[in-house]
């Protein structure tokens, strides 16, 4: 990797983050099935280039930090079949996630 | 050429009829893919001889190599912690380079674990290591229903999972590219690595299948 990181990593392994549910446009690596949901930080992916800036003939600076994200099965979809364990695990840059006030407040408490 | 006028002949000697490797009018994609890659070969940026031995490149490569890994995995386990700890280092002492493009994860399928791996966004494939990706992998069902319904999904496949799998569905959405070992079949205790390689699929390191048995 060449370049500098736009910031430091943000969200350590074992965090709970929140994916932003903005909506985007153009090219854009963050799922719409994904966005607005919960998971945790499985680990650090690595420094990328942007692929938004990247699609457009850009250099893709900052590099952006890449997380692997558990989210549990049940979490995503009401009605899910399989047991309560099934999880899916999907890369999101740093500049999708938020810290997930929510459970860190039920956590704090 | 000596002098370029404008009384400009073409001197390639096909007609413009485009070449398409399927039936029905070519859409506006395929046309600018021709018109950029003629204009880059008129330019004298790349060759016609540059492109096909790009593409040879591309389709020579084929899931015997992701089998040998896998066969390798199955009898060494010291190499199949290094292979899953550090793909890129354990690939490269083997004189295997996956590439700059993006980073080759290894995930092992157990008895209580299945993988299974999808790109839900487009059709993010580990070409460096299985070449190119089936036609499935790229459709629209198959993308969108396996992260839904990834037992389903398998159960189609023809795939019974063990009672206790969880199952983790690995949406290749980014940067990483998944390769899956898939369980080792019973009755393979005496085989040696070769004979090894001839049971794992394609299909079972994606994870929508389990390597075959040893009498298939």
């Amino acid at each position: 990797m060449t370049g500098t990181a736009a910031n430091d990593t943000r969200f350590a392994p074992g965090s709970t983050v929140r994916v932003s549910d903005r909506a985007s446009l153009g090219h854009c690596r963050t799922p719409v099935y994904l966005r607005g949901r919960t998971g945790t930080i499985v680990s650090v992916a690595g420094r990328f280039r942007d692929p938004e800036r990247l699609a457009y003939h850009k250099p893709g600076m900052p590099l952006q930090t890449l997380y692997r994200i558990r989210f549990s099965q049940r979490d995503l979809w009401p009605g899910y079949g399989g047991p309560a364990d099934d999880e899916i695990e999907a890369d999101i840059f740093e500049h999708w996630l938020e810290p997930d006030q929510e459970r860190q407040r039920d956590q704090g408490a | 050429m000596s002098t370029h006028d404008h009384d400009h002949h073409h001197h390639h000697d096909h007609d413009h009829a485009p070449i398409s490797d399927q039936d029905g009018p070519i859409s506006r994609f395929e046309l600018l893919e021709t018109a950029i890659r003629e204009l880059l070969i008129e330019k004298g940026l790349f060759t016609a001889a540059d492109l096909h031995a790009q593409i040879d490149a591309t389709e020579s490569r084929n899931p015997a190599l992701g089998a040998d890994l896998v066969a390798k995995a199955w009898s060494d386990p010291g190499f199949k912690a290094n292979l899953i700890d550090d793909p890129r280092a354990t690939l490269g002492e083997m004189g295997i380079d996956v590439g700059a493009i993006a980073e080759l994860q290894v995930v092992e399928n157990t008895d209580d674990l299945h993988h299974v791996v999808v790109c839900t966004l487009c059709s993010c494939y580990p070409r460096m290591i299985l070449g190119v990706p089936p036609a499935w992998y790229k459709s629209t069902a198959y993308r969108s229903r396996v992260v839904k319904d990834p037992r389903g999904v398998l159960q189609e496949f023809g795939l019974e999972l063990p009672d206790r799998a969880k199952v983790r569905v690995l949406d290749s959405t980014a940067d990483l590219r998944f390769l899956v070992i898939p369980r080792r079949p019973p009755g393979t205790d005496g085989l040696d690595e070769s004979a090894l390689a001839e049971l794992v699929t394609r299909d079972s390191m994606i994870g929508t299948a389990e390597a075959l048995g040893p009498q298939s």
